[in-house]
């Protein structure tokens, strides 16, 4: 039943495929509740939380279709990924953490994140690419930029400026 | 080009009395098959209120929904998702033959039937209707419980049997002597085969054929295709649902999602037409006669199915609660029976009113009982079981 286990963070969730259905994932949170999650092929998701006296059922909670889940996710999601970087860099005085956009058509629109040599110019590291709701944590030098991506910077002052000029070519 | 206005107008009759019934059916649950059945039972021959105008077109609407289930059904299906159940439930499928489709087989041999009769019945008996199955569980909110995967699992290797199944049982029915007939399932078996091959290797390739932004152009496309390759099958006697089968089965991710949006809508019109044209093709005085047989059929296969969703359950580390809630939720027979009817049911009087009324019995109960299994667990349990019902 279970596949894997993503290791988000020292958190175990547990992924079960649903044959036909689409995916289920669980986690217990840390007063004990096991919190399940249906995320359905169809885009839709249902929130489930499993109770004691019977615990293979879960009682629905919420039910959201894509755009509703989208938008939870950003709540949930959009100021954990700040604080995240902010936590790090907070941790080595000088260190601060930015985005940078790749404008649609520019320069690097559709090139490989290493033929920026942002970090060999700069010092500054990328070290996540937002694309739409997608994250790519440690994106690899061959990782192809395109239009609309923010990269998220890590570096001093001076070296995130220079990313951005490199970026906007 | 004249008007038809009595097809016209038998068709809206019939159209807005299996809106009505359906409505009727979600209510409580329960899926409107049985009643689509008694809707087609009633306007047939010898029925209440016949429509000679509509019976062409339900004939031809009925075709074209066996084609568009099976279709549907392909492009449901994934390779990855099959080798997953089937790792943790090759014993649960085997147990699920054995216990489903022996009691199948042993009425029809006791009814008298041939061998094509037998297995076809074999078959009825055995396949669970994952439609049925696979609303409930969502209509009842049980997505998320644990015993559902091992139900979806069951299910899943069901429907890939049934993809072996239903070409040999077409190439049979067809009929010739032994040798064509090994011939021609041999045939089958490999079109089959290597349809999953296709699908799994160049799956992507054969998407970009169809594929087009345009929803329109994609509706006609797969549906031109499928229609041509349905068409061939049948020539070679291997059955039109088979064909379009292999259809839905070769075109995988982004264009299988977009297909089964687009056809949904038709899927379920004409997937309705081929249910009344079952209950049409079957004459109500043939029915009464085999009601005992289809009551006990219906009666061994309940208690053999919840058997077999306890096992799978209990394979995935289920309790006992859930253990019968994933029992129940299998026991609905429905459009695969219904569709073993359609290939094989002329060779035999019998075949046709004996799954119909046992398809109407099992499509009845297995949403009703599953409902009655343990569920909600709290404080006043026997009250909360009581709500559910009324519910």
């Amino acid at each position: 039943m279970g596949l894997l286990s993503l290791d988000d963070g020292g958190m175990d969730v547990t992924e079960v495929l649903l044959p036909g259905v689409g995916l289920r994932y669980e986690f217990t949170s840390h007063r004990g509740e096991r919190v399940g999650v249906v995320a359905r092929r169809t885009g839709d998701f249902e929130l489930v939380v499993y109770g004691a006296v019977d615990p293979d059922e879960g009682r629905s909670v919420l039910q959201l279709d894509s755009e509703e889940a989208d938008t939870l996710a950003e709540i949930l999601g959009a100021p954990r990924i700040a604080e995240r970087f902010a936590d790090l860099t907070k941790e080595v005085p000088g260190l601060v953490a930015g985005q940078v956009e790749v404008q649609a058509g520019s320069a690097y629109d559709g090139q490989p994140l290493g033929a920026t040599r942002a970090r060999s110019h700069t010092g500054a590291s990328i070290v996540a690419v937002v694309r739409g709701e997608e994250v790519i944590a440690s994106p690899t030098p061959q990782e192809v930029l395109l239009g609309g991506d923010v990269l998220v910077v890590i570096g001093t002052h001076e070296g995130i400026a220079g990313v951005e000029q490199i970026i906007r070519g | 080009m004249r008007t038809p206005v009595a097809l016209l107008l038998e068709l809206g009759v019939i159209l807005a009395a299996l809106s009505v019934l359906g409505t009727l059916a979600r209510r409580f649950t329960l899926s409107p098959i049985p009643l689509y059945l008694l809707t087609g039972l009633a306007v047939g021959e010898g029925g209440i209120a016949p429509v000679p105008a509509a019976g062409e077109f339900v004939e031809t609407g009925a075709a074209i929904g066996v084609i568009l289930l099976l279709l549907v059904l392909g492009l449901e299906f994934s390779l990855p998702e099959f080798a997953v159940s089937m790792r943790r439930h090759v014993p649960s499928a085997l147990l699920d033959v054995v216990l489903n489709a022996t009691p199948g087989a042993a009425a029809g041999w006791l009814l008298g039937m041939d061998g094509i009769g037998v297995l076809a019945l074999a078959g009825a008996t055995y396949i669970s209707s994952s439609g049925i199955v696979a609303r409930l569980l969502s209509d009842l909110r049980r997505l998320g419980n644990r015993e559902t995967p091992s139900v979806l699992s069951v299910l899943v290797i069901e429907d890939c049997a049934m993809a072996l199944y239903l070409p040999v049982l077409a190439v049979l029915a067809s009929g010739g002597v032994w040798w064509q007939a090994i011939l021609g399932v041999l045939a089958a078996v490999g079109a089959v085969l290597a349809a999953f091959t296709l699908s799994y290797r160049w799956g992507h390739h054969l998407g970009r054929l169809v594929a087009h932004p345009d929803a329109e152009q994609l509706l006609l496309r797969v549906l031109g295709l499928t229609l041509i390759v349905a068409a061939l099958t049948e020539l070679v006697h291997a059955s039109a649902a088979v064909g379009a089968f292999l259809v839905g089965l070769t075109l995988t991710g982004e264009t299988a999602t977009r297909t089964r949006a687009v056809l949904s809508p038709l899927r379920d019109l004409f997937a309705a037409v081929f249910f009344l044209a079952i209950g049409l093709s079957v004459d109500p005085a043939d029915l009464v006669p085999v009601l005992p047989a289809a009551l006990a059929l219906a009666a061994v296969t309940l208690v053999t199915k919840v058997l077999t969703g306890r096992y799978a359950a209990s394979r995935d580390g289920v309790g006992r609660r859930g253990k019968w809630r994933a029992g129940t939720a299998l026991i609905a027979r429905g459009e695969f029976s219904l569709i073993i009817v359609g290939l094989a049911g002329t060779l035999h009087d019998t075949l046709g009113p004996l799954v119909t009324a046992y398809v109407f019995i099992l499509a009845i109960a297995g949403p009703l009982l599953t409902r009655l299994a343990p569920s909600r667990p709290g404080p006043g349990a026997d009250a909360q079981e009581g709500g559910a019902l009324a519910s």
